[in-house]
């Protein structure tokens, strides 16, 4: 018992305790900015100017969105379970913020004599880790629908519950074509492989494709925003929730959306490489700083693209997103993997 | 049946083509639809820096006009007040002192001139009715209070302010700066 208790490095312990923290704090004020960035870029395709008003540029307005929303009254229906109801809200923000774990975020630093992995876990199976985790997110969203004793809060959590299952099949199928190729789970060995060759994308550009649909489908983003249905469902799971509780199911949706970039990004689009720079080249430290400023730029495009879809095409009816689901992205997914297959197979010389 | 306009269009019910059921090439015009509208000028007024101009005349809260000696033009006659349509307009008369000719232009001034600012509705009809120019409406818009009672607009809030004591916020109420 005691050689276990010595063999337990304090400073390991420390190290990614911090790492922790400044991932965890790092994603919520992405969060935070996201909420602020989806107003302005609404307003941008819009020919609006968007939140202007609070601080320069309107920079502080997310402050004030989350002050207004702390500052409402709590609200738990009497009908409901409020345990449930309270542990709704929470299972969706850790779900949200778990996933983070497994993403390399840079390659290493150097510091205090450490060198120090900017990743927290770097586990062997960490592409599975992420789908576990974003499947629990639906729970979040079905448990507050369920608590909120509300029909309309219900069927957009059956909906949103099915839309999660269906798709995620379809991501799955996928994904293993990308690992058929890289022959790993981990996302470190993921990135490395493709810092040596090319990305990803371009031997997946089809996978990818399902990929990213999919992706939109498990964030609840428009299309594929039916869960919040707002002018058929009145807001859908959330409806009956107030205050920060609202503001949690809010946020973790911006949580989703950000992790999801950073998976794109880390799958497909070389995570932390940068294109036509030798990092060997550069000190350990300043590739670090490059590769987390390179991992962040892909990111933002990402959250672009989430903002800018959701402000061009209308949402799916709810057997048209079934249909798209089982009957286009599963068979297509399936083929993928079929040529996939058959190229490397050939690649291989039979 | 005859159409009444050349303007009617026939619906295209052709089956979608495998191209068409895609989606994804339409989608992507869409975006890039979207796109170009980002680049596009913003007809946003940003209000309190920025104001749309107005028309010389425009017709905003009223103002109780002074001659150049600073004297109140009203004498009271009511004719604003049998003007206006809404009946926002009240007052009472009260006669010149000895001394107070400095005040008042005429014999008669009026001791207190109210405006409802939430009856009024900014027709201009005492303006036109007013022998003495005495009233008109300025640019001024959008009033706000708290009470209903601080809607009712007295001597004080409607007066402009003095020519030779105040000659910049004279100025400003004339509109002569811009």
């Amino acid at each position: 018992m005691n050689t276990i208790i010595l063999a337990f490095d304090l400073a390991l312990f420390l190290e990614k305790l911090i790492l922790i923290a400044v991932i965890i704090f790092a994603s919520l004020g992405i969060a935070l900015y996201t909420t602020f960035a989806e107003r302005k870029v609404a307003a941008l395709l819009q020919d609006r100017s968007g939140p202007n008003r609070v601080g320069p540029f309107g920079l502080f307005q997310p402050f004030a969105d989350g002050l207004k929303l702390l500052m409402k009254e709590e609200i738990i229906p009497n009908t409901s379970n409020k345990f449930l109801f309270i542990l709704g809200p929470f299972m969706a923000m850790t779900a949200a913020l778990m996933t983070c774990a497994v993403i390399p975020w840079g390659n290493q630093v150097e510091m205090f004599g450490r060198t120090i992995q900017l990743q927290i876990a770097d586990i062997n199976i960490g592409v599975l880790y992420v789908f576990g985790v974003v499947s629990l997110g639906v729970y979040g969203m079905l448990i507050g629908g369920w608590a909120s004793n509300n029909k309309f809060s219900l069927m957009a959590a059956l909906r949103g519950a099915s839309q999660a299952i269906s798709y995620e099949l379809a991501m799955g199928l996928s994904l293993i074509a990308l690992l058929m190729l890289t022959g790993s789970l981990s996302m470190k060995t993921i990135v490395e492989q493709q810092m040596d060759s090319y990305w990803n994308i371009v031997y997946q550009p089809l996978g990818f494709l399902i990929f990213i649909i999919c992706v939109f489908a498990e964030c609840n983003r428009t299309p594929f925003d039916l869960p919040e249905a707002e002018n058929e469902l009145n807001f859908g799971y959330h409806q009956e929730y107030s205050s920060m509780k609202l503001g949690f199911f809010l946020f973790a949706e911006y949580i989703h959306m950000f992790i999801g970039s950073a998976v794109m990004s880390t799958l497909y689009f070389g995570g932390y490489d940068v294109p036509f720079l030798d990092e060997s080249t550069l000190s350990s430290n300043v590739a670090a700083l490059v590769g987390i400023a390179s991992l962040m730029a892909k990111i933002v495009f990402f959250l672009f693209l989430f903002m800018w879809v959701r402000w061009t095409i209308p949402r799916f009816r709810y057997d048209q997103l079934m249909n798209l689901g089982w009957k286009s992205l599963i068979p297509l997914a399936l083929f993928n993997m079929l040529i996939t297959g058959a190229l490397i197979l050939a690649k291989s010389g039979l | 049946m005859q159409a009444l306009t050349q303007r009617a269009k026939a619906v295209d019910r052709k089956p979608m083509t495998w191209w068409e059921k895609l989606y994804l090439p339409s989608i992507l015009k869409g975006m890039a639809i979207t796109f170009g509208h980002s680049f596009k000028k913003r007809p946003t007024i940003n209000y309190p820096e920025e104001t749309r101009p107005f028309s010389p005349v425009f017709r905003g809260l009223h103002v109780l006009n002074r001659d150049e000696e600073g004297r109140e033009r009203c004498t009271a006659c009511g004719l604003c007040a049998v003007a206006c349509p809404a009946e926002a307009i009240t007052m009472e008369a009260a006669e010149r002192l000895e001394g107070e000719e400095n005040l008042y232009r005429e014999e008669k001034y009026a001791a207190k001139y109210e405006i409802n600012m939430l009856r009024c509705i900014f027709c201009g009809l005492c303006e036109e009715a007013c022998p003495k120019d005495a009233i008109y409406l300025s640019e001024t818009f959008a009033p706000s209070n708290y009470t209903r009672k601080g809607f009712i607009y007295g001597k004080d809030e409607l007066l402009i302010p003095h020519p030779i004591q105040d000659p910049e916020g004279y100025a400003k109420a004339k509109g002569l700066n811009n």
